[in-house]
């Protein structure tokens, strides 16, 4: 029973590592082709140095995903904080609802919607252009809002509502209270909202490919674009620079997310205390 | 706090100057919209078509230029974006069928050939062609001709020659078919001599008995898949574009030994360049046009692409036929009696959507059966 739990464990992650392990390989390959691996060599790495439109491409890709990650991460915040206050059961249920939606909506029809939004918008001003770097970038804000909010909420629900109460008894604005306590109590879930829009708004091709617009396309569009002939292997060495990246982020969310969770039990203790 | 809403704005004002909005004074832009990988780029070593642009523009005008080249997968994307009117593109290039729907909608302009005199060294068998009659509209970028690949270490040079080899029941589980209905239908209805662009349902029903005939041979339906099907020898026979076969040459394993053919009579296809009706500056697309015309940035374009140019400045140009080679061009130059009139002849037309539907409907019979 236990060999064979384990050939299935092996197998999963064949199945689930064999692809990018794939990508991997065939980057460092000296042959264009993906069949025959020929002797290893940089040259796809430094092909892709040379690449201006692709450099471009992935640096507006990390622009988007960078500002996207800041606004969504502030706007998540303080969503969560009000969500979190707000009396009414049922308006709260109702706005907890509706911001799931961006995140359980198929993307396509995000995608379609927020363009004909952004058209609609553009004609209303008489504009040439109506798609541009700020309509991917409210677009992008909108899908990532609800991870943020979804990472930072139950941060909150956790906290002990006594710990910025003390905070205020001690002269302390509400404002204060919360960048002085709240805050660093829920910055785990904050981090990891954080990487998860970036992480969100770096991969995302639907919503991007309807809302792009003249001069601003991310690296998963012009990948796309390159089907008339074949993808370049410079693109498998970039997607294994990309994995890489994506790894570490990963690890990162993972060990900060683990911190809060030993110290919790002592936590507790001096709740105890506190409310004699 | 004010701190925290000091270093807010100050990532927000930074990545807004960073993203180029609120273009600098004096900085004129262009917007080209072209297919993916289909202009020389500057990788390993080349031309960089889009910088050497720029250059030559500021030094000629004295005036900067900034290119914002974007690139589409195909025809119809292109197009579904442009007539959302949620984009506005100077120079497009999308192929034949597509530029005579836009200009039948209005979507083009007519083009000041006054700004464009390199248009003289575009033979004359490549103007007045059946997407744009009148030379309005449209300067040719490249074509390509169908032809036949085959792996000739597998393939006996006696059964070469027609279309009849990707009917060849000797070679049953090697051939490999298009994925797309026209392509596919297209096979079939030469090598029956039937009309591509016909309206009549009975001879794509022929087409349809043809491929149906096909389908127990037929190792896959492929598209970009071919590429890798061919080089690793996985499959030995298929039909793709002529410019593409260098590309699978490139690429080939040891093993294999591909060579190509052109049956008679074949497909053919234009993409050229055109300016669409939500361009924003027309004469700084024509100087675009063309430069890209030019000797160095036409040849440059050939070499990447692998597809034939029409222009006098390419083909005859001796550095281009030797860093080709000779039976490089001849292949991709096939001597012709007359192009416009085969070209007019044997080109798929834009169908009416009722024939298209009819058409789709019969090509997933041919490949559910």
């Amino acid at each position: 029973m236990k060999t064979s739990s384990k050939i299935y464990t092996v197998l999963i992650f064949i199945f689930l590592f064999a692809p990018i392990a794939i990508l991997l390989v065939f980057s460092f390959n000296e042959a264009k082709s993906l069949s025959v691996f020929s002797g290893f060599s940089l040259r796809w790495y430094k092909e892709l140095l040379n690449d201006e439109p692709t450099l471009q491409s992935v640096r507006n890709t990390l622009l988007l995903a960078v500002s996207a990650m800041v606004v969504s991460t502030v706007m998540g915040t303080a969503a969560s904080v009000g969500i979190l206050h707000l009396r009414n059961k049922a308006f709260k249920a109702a706005l907890n609802t509706a911001t799931d939606i961006p995140m359980t909506n198929p993307d396509i029809i995000t995608g379609i919607s927020l363009m004909l939004m952004f058209v609609f918008a553009g004609r209303l001003f008489g504009l040439a252009n109506s798609l541009s770097f700020w309509t991917m970038l409210i677009a992008h804000i909108t899908f990532c809002l609800p991870y943020v909010i979804l990472q930072v909420l139950p941060r909150l629900r956790q906290m002990d509502p006594a710990l910025p109460e003390a905070a205020q008894d001690l002269g302390c604005t509400p404002f204060k209270a919360f960048f002085k306590v709240t805050i660093h109590e829920i910055m785990p879930g904050i981090i990891t909202g954080a990487i998860m829009a970036f992480t969100m708004s770096l991969d995302d091709f639907v919503i991007s490919y309807f809302t792009s617009g003249a001069g601003f396309q991310t690296l998963p569009i012009r990948i796309y674009n390159m089907t008339k002939k074949t993808v370049t292997p410079k693109m498998y060495a970039l997607a294994t620079i990309i994995f890489f990246v994506i790894l570490t982020l990963l690890l990162i969310s993972n060990l900060t997310d683990r911190d809060p969770d030993s110290p919790a039990p002592e936590r507790k203790k001096h709740k105890g205390g506190k409310m004699k | 706090m004010k701190k925290h809403i000091a270093l807010i704005l100050a990532v927000l004002f930074i990545l807004s100057a960073l993203s180029g909005c609120g273009s600098k004074e004096g900085t004129l832009t262009l917007n080209v919209y072209n297919w993916g990988e289909y202009i020389s780029d500057g990788s390993e070593g080349s031309y960089d078509t889009i910088k050497e642009f720029e250059n030559w523009y500021k030094e000629t005008y004295g005036q900067k230029v900034k290119v914002n080249y974007d690139t589409f997968a195909s025809n119809e994307d292109m197009y579904s974006k442009l007539s959302s009117g949620a984009v506005s593109y100077d120079v497009i290039i999308p192929s034949d069928y597509m530029i005579a729907r836009m200009s039948s909608e209005g979507m083009l302009l007519p083009l000041d050939f006054g700004n464009i005199p390199n248009y003289s060294h575009v033979p004359e068998s490549f103007k007045g062609l059946y997407y744009d009659p009148d030379n309005k509209y449209t300067v040719p970028y490249a074509y390509g001709i169908v032809g036949i690949i085959y792996n000739a270490n597998e393939v006996d040079e006696a059964d070469t020659g027609s279309w009849d080899l990707l009917w060849n029941e000797k070679y049953a589980g090697k051939i490999v078919q298009f994925n797309n209905s026209r392509d596919a239908f297209g096979t079939a209805m030469y090598k029956l001599g039937l009309d591509v662009n016909s309206t009549d349902k009975t001879v794509w029903d022929k087409a349809f008995d043809e491929l149906s005939a096909q389908r127990p041979i037929v190792y896959s339906y492929v598209m970009d898949e071919i590429y890798n099907m061919m080089e690793s020898g996985e499959s030995a026979i298929g039909a793709y574009y002529a410019g593409d076969y260098f590309t699978m040459i490139d690429a080939q394993a040891d093993t294999v030994d591909l060579r190509f053919y052109y049956p008679d009579p074949t497909n053919y296809y234009i993409d050229a360049m055109c300016i669409p009706s939500c361009c924003q500056n027309k004469e700084l697309a024509e100087i675009f046009i063309n430069f890209m015309l030019s000797r160095d940035a036409a040849v440059a374009n050939a070499e990447y692409t692998y597809y034939a140019t029409p222009n006098d400045l390419v083909y005859n140009d001796p550095e281009y036929l030797d860093d080709l080679g000779e039976d490089t061009i001849a292949i991709l130059y096939p001597e012709m009696d007359d192009f416009s009139a085969q070209y007019n002849k044997y080109a798929y037309r834009n169908l009416s959507a009722d024939m298209l539907d009819y058409i789709n409907s019969l090509w997933e019979n041919v490949k559910v059966n």
